[in-house]
């Protein structure tokens, strides 16, 4: 029996037109933050470049939305190359969104490890440097469905590099140097770890069909942020049981201070209602309560998603008093916003 | 009786149409071909980067030596094709055009000088050796054939007739491999029985080559 989210019903024009007219709806709904350059395929914070700060910049494949283009702004990014659904975006539209938000201090590079990212990634970080760009690139690699090991091309880039680009961004804010933005940004990606689980599959606008089946009592353990396979496929069972082993295979593999002070984040992967994201939240805190743990910063919501895929994914990051003060620094974007 | 013609711009240009003729009539089985093991848009990557390649081509005002004309196509596809494959091919072609360098035609060991830059670029931008069910199991091998061919002194047909024999074994050679690298590697064991997409592509582009050869010989 087929899922009715798994076929292709979507608000689009032509496949072909999806990327560039949602990047210009983002533009057209946030004009006092951001400003669309089309031509180039990226968004760039309203007032960049600013003098003195580092910017950073991110980007990969579209259909993972409000990541990247919506963490552009105040305390967060300062431009987002998004590339084709699921395709990393090419070196030109790194380096253009690099020249566009150098305010001087250099520019900070946050790659998600999948090849096809760090190879363009790469290839604009030797142009900018051609260039006279100093750059730094930050990998985050926290999924740990993935064995990291020489079998695989190791662990992909998930729902870290969403905390990273906030807490790297506050940094830069303050007045950190590229070095130290850098520092603060691999601190967080080797203090955070992810697992993500679906019940169906995304269907990318040009294929038009699922990227992967899965039967209606079914659930992928270990699923990517593209419809990759994780672990293995089980019986949908309670949501308790879900959570339990979704804690465990992140924990065993973070390791974190007994007593430590945790940031969690459960994100929906695009097709699960926020009543069953808290829902996970509720197990989620339970599991952490059982073992000492403590959540003392949450995040719950759909921001690293893929497209209209049903799941969730968690992320743990181990905070100290540093990250904890970044991530409470105001930021404000179109999908990430507070005060202090 | 064979005596050495060399290879000019006008057989560089016949090959990165040819290529882009092939790529774009085979893209939907390249796209199969990744949707079993990867993120099925391998075939619409291809198609679109030496599509552009030959639209960049019809720019150039015919004068250019064939290194020059390699880079441009190298360029043209790190810009357009996006995800690996674009700056694996784009590295591949720029750096073969820069070992060539200004010379009007080239053979022997310019054409297998070159050929070697575009593997040692693949290899060190990639990190992949033979048998991770990367491109390299098709490329590696066809440098190989090309190499010890020329040294023999076959001319320059041959020798990419036997590359070009080569590439296809070694394309056929992914089947039963594990992927260590890229997307496929997400697979693990699953991935074995399928034949990689980019040693597929690899093949067929050899194959424009020594068609676009043969043509002008």
């Amino acid at each position: 029996m087929s899922v009715a989210t798994n076929t292709m019903k979507k608000f689009i024009n032509a496949p072909e037109d999806v990327v560039k007219e949602s990047l210009a709806g983002l533009g057209a709904a946030h004009p006092d933050l951001v400003r669309i350059d089309l031509e180039n395929q990226i968004v760039v914070r309203k007032d960049a470049p600013v003098a003195g700060k580092v910017g950073l910049v991110s980007g990969g494949g579209s259909g993972h939305e409000p990541m990247h283009g919506g963490f552009v702004g105040l305390g967060m990014l300062d431009a987002a190359c998004p590339g084709e659904i699921f395709t990393s975006p090419v070196p030109d539209q790194m380096l253009a969104a690099t020249k566009a938000v150098d305010g001087g201090a250099g520019v900070l590079h946050i790659v998600k490890n999948y090849t096809g990212d760090v190879l363009n990634f790469k290839l604009a970080a030797e142009l900018a440097d051609d260039d006279g760009i100093k750059v730094e690139s930050v990998l985050t690699n926290d999924d740990v469905a993935v064995e990291d090991s020489l079998w695989t091309a190791g662990r992909r880039g998930v729902g870290v590099t969403v905390l990273l680009e906030k807490i790297a961004g506050a940094k830069a804010e303050a007045g950190g140097t590229l070095d130290e933005v850098a520092a603060v940004a691999r601190r967080v990606n080797d203090r955070g770890r992810s697992f993500g689980v679906a019940l169906t599959s995304c269907v990318t606008p040009a294929a038009g069909t699922p990227t992967f089946e899965i039967g209606a009592d079914e659930i992928e353990f270990g699923v990517g942020i593209h419809g990759e396979p994780g672990r293995r496929r089980e019986r949908l069972a309670p949501a308790s049981e879900i959570v339990a082993e979704m804690t465990e295979a992140i924990l065993s593999d973070l390791a974190p201070a007994s007593g430590a002070n945790l940031l969690a984040f459960v994100n929906g992967l695009g097709g699960t209602p926020l009543i069953e994201l808290y829902v996970i939240y509720n197990e989620l805190a339970k599991q952490l309560a059982a073992r000492g743990l403590t959540a003392t910063r949450s995040l719950v919501g759909n921001y690293i998603t893929s497209l209209e895929m049903a799941g969730a994914s968690i992320t743990l990051l181990e905070l100290d008093g540093e990250l904890t003060e970044l991530w409470d620094a105001p930021v404000h974007t179109p999908a990430l916003r507070w005060s202090t | 009786m064979e005596y050495l013609i060399g290879v000019d711009a006008a057989t560089v240009r016949r090959w990165l149409e040819g290529s882009a003729a092939v790529l774009h009539e085979q893209r939907d089985y390249l796209t199969q071909l990744d949707a079993a093991i990867g993120d099925a848009d391998h075939g619409t990557n291809m198609d679109r980067g030496f599509s552009s390649v030959v639209e960049k081509l019809a720019e150039l005002d015919g004068s250019e030596p064939p290194g020059r004309i390699l880079v441009t196509a190298g360029s043209t596809l790190v810009s357009t094709v996006g995800g690996a494959s674009g700056p694996l091919w784009g590295t591949a072609l720029r750096r073969a055009g820069r070992a060539l360098g200004d010379e009007a035609t080239f053979e022997g060991a310019a054409l297998a000088a070159a050929f070697q830059a575009a593997l040692d670029g693949v290899v060190e931008l990639g990190a992949a050796q033979p048998g991770d069910k990367t491109m390299v199991d098709a490329l590696e091998p066809a440098v190989r054939a090309l190499k010890e061919r020329l040294d023999a002194g076959a001319p320059t047909a041959e020798a990419l007739a036997s590359a070009r024999e080569a590439a296809d074994e070694g394309m056929q050679s992914t089947v039963p491999l594990q992927a260590t690298k890229g997307r496929a590697s997400y697979l693990g064991e699953r991935s074995i029985g399928h034949q990689d997409p980019g040693a597929t592509s690899t093949a067929l582009i050899l194959r424009a080559l020594e068609l676009a050869v043969a043509t002008e010989q």
